[in-house]
């Protein structure tokens, strides 16, 4: 038997088309295809464009070696290319992610935000609107160029990625405009969302609280341990590399091209360990707020709960286990990632059929 | 709402704002160019390799990390503030469920809005006086602030319900 949340006061939290609707459905969808890409470009893209890096500085190298500096100059501009290709999909990834994040915690305050429930609806809309052209926009900064571009540096994909950021800023000061309002009065403009006691719910607001406290931890080793010497150690590779071209021993040049990628690589992995256990803690937490409105069974509910908090430590552990394992801790924490998507799938899955089921009965009064 | 919630979400949307204006006025005014200046230190680096000129090269490299270091301390200042920002956002909305005395409630609030605001800050204050101690010893500060606070968040959502009841 599907566990509802029947009472009238989750009923009444999440009317149709309502703001806080449009932001959590708008707000999961965003955080699902953001994993989604996220995962495909980890598969497809991040290594082979790691060791297209690798070979143009090994090429660069040679140039170097052979006293080419006009070749030297050229291959720079190649590299140049693949770090904005990978550079604009890890940003549209994330940005992706994070307006994810945010819809979710403005679904959260939005009995704190004082505005009428027409404009809260369509700033939901926006910003939803907005998440969404963000992410577009800095994709396509790569493929776009300054193509038609009327500035020097800044393209066409730049001025619609920058216009959906400053649009989200314009929509948080409304918000937080609604919050002053509120404080005014101390009314609450609808009621708060339903606390419920479930396994599912406690699971994950402790999971995301342990997860979020391990990241800070990690990031704080990190910083403390490895930061600085990581910075020390880049410039001094690349004073070897050139010393060695300049002397011909490309051999010996090869080797510093290897070492730059490993540096590369363990900075990397640390970072995304970092950055994906916070971000799926902070994920964690924020839908233990939106499990009453998940109408499947207990059975269901604790299993995706327990698949996307599984794939939210395996993805950091097997990313951070990339450098001694190689590939096969890359596969591993690919499909953590492909199992807090599907988690994820599997809550909205019940969401939908929450509202499919709240609407049908409205229509039939 | 009590104060440590109000706290906790006035100031996690404030700094959720401020790690976007200041992400925003960076990728207009500074990223494109900063950009620029990274990979045109590494090309001069290269090329003068490339003509056997061992001190060009080496300016140019040093450049390359200076711009790096500038780099890589601006945009982890903007994620950071919108990450702990959010994080704040959130905490306010669950605060009720952290089962201490309001007045506990309200040093935990202070000491994870801190840090999270002077973390970031005293990062993008690194790329002004490279190396300085100072802002070397705050972004240790903001830190241990915000996981201090986080932990005994932890243990209030741990501990069971006695004498935080009464002020959700």
């Amino acid at each position: 038997m599907a566990t509802v949340a029947k009472s009238s006061l989750a009923v009444s939290t999440f009317a149709p088309v309502s703001a806080r609707r449009l932001y959590i459905f708008g707000g999961i969808a965003l955080i699902a295809v953001g994993m989604l890409f996220g995962d495909i470009f980890a598969v497809f893209i991040l290594h082979q464009n790691a060791g297209q890096q690798g070979a143009a500085l090994i090429d660069a190298s040679r140039a170097v070696a052979s006293r080419d500096a006009a070749a030297a100059t050229a291959i720079f501009g190649r590299l140049g290319g693949l770090l904005e290709d990978r550079g604009t999909k890890v940003d549209a990834h994330v940005h992706m992610l994070d307006a994810g994040y945010l819809a979710l915690l403005l679904a959260l305050v939005q009995p704190y935000i004082a505005l009428s429930q027409a404009t809260k609806k369509a700033m939901a809309g926006l910003f939803v609107m907005a998440g969404v052209l963000l992410a577009i926009g800095i994709f396509l900064i790569h493929y776009v160029g300054l193509a038609y571009s009327p500035f020097v540096v800044i393209g066409w994909a730049s001025v619609l990625a920058d216009s959906s950021g400053a649009l989200l800023i314009l929509i948080l000061m409304v918000q937080a405009w609604g919050f002053w309002k509120y404080l005014q009065n101390r009314e609450l403009a609808e009621p708060e969302l339903p606390a419920e006691d479930s396994m599912a719910s406690r699971a994950l607001l402790t999971g995301g609280t342990l997860l979020v406290l391990l990241g800070f931890l990690h990031g704080a080793y990190y910083a403390g341990s490895m930061l600085y010497q990581h910075e020390q150690m880049e410039p001094a590779v690349l004073q070897r590399m050139l010393g060695f071209a300049s002397e011909g021993n490309l051999a010996a040049a090869t080797g510093e091209v290897t070492n730059f990628g490993n540096l590369a690589g363990e900075r990397a992995v640390n970072i995304a360990a970092h950055s994906h256990v916070i971000e799926f803690g902070l994920l964690a937490m924020l839908l233990s707020f939106v499990q009453p409105y998940v109408y499947l069974s207990d059975k269901w509910k604790r299993c995706w709960v327990k698949v996307l908090l599984g794939g939210s430590v395996i993805l950091p552990v097997f990313v951070l286990l990339e450098l001694k394992l190689g590939l096969l801790a890359g596969g591993i924490a690919d499909v953590g990632g492909l199992m807090v998507v599907t988690g994820l799938i599997g809550m909205l899955v019940g969401i939908v059929r929450y509202s499919g089921h709240l609407d049908a009965a409205e229509s039939a009064r | 709402m009590t104060a440590s919630r109000k706290l906790l979400i006035l100031g996690g949307m404030a700094l959720a704002a401020a790690g976007m204006l200041y992400g925003l006025y960076y990728a207009v005014f500074v990223e494109h160019q900063t950009l620029d200046q990274m990979g045109g230190s590494l090309t001069r680096a290269f090329a003068s390799a490339a003509e056997r000129d061992s001190s060009g090269s080496q300016t140019a490299l040093q450049a390359y990390a200076s711009t790096k270091y500038d780099y890589v301390r601006q945009v982890d200042a903007h994620s950071h503030w919108i990450g702990l920002g959010m994080l704040m956002i959130l905490l306010g909305a669950l605060f009720g469920r952290v089962n201490f005395s309001e007045a506990v409630r309200q040093a935990i609030a202070i000491s994870l809005l801190a840090g999270s605001a002077v973390f970031p800050l005293a990062v993008i204050l690194q790329t002004y006086h490279h190396g300085a101690f100072v802002f070397k010893a705050l972004a240790v500060v903001g830190p241990v602030l915000v996981i201090a606070g986080l932990t005994a968040t932890a243990s209030g959502f741990a501990r069971q319900p006695t004498v935080a009841k009464e002020a959700r």
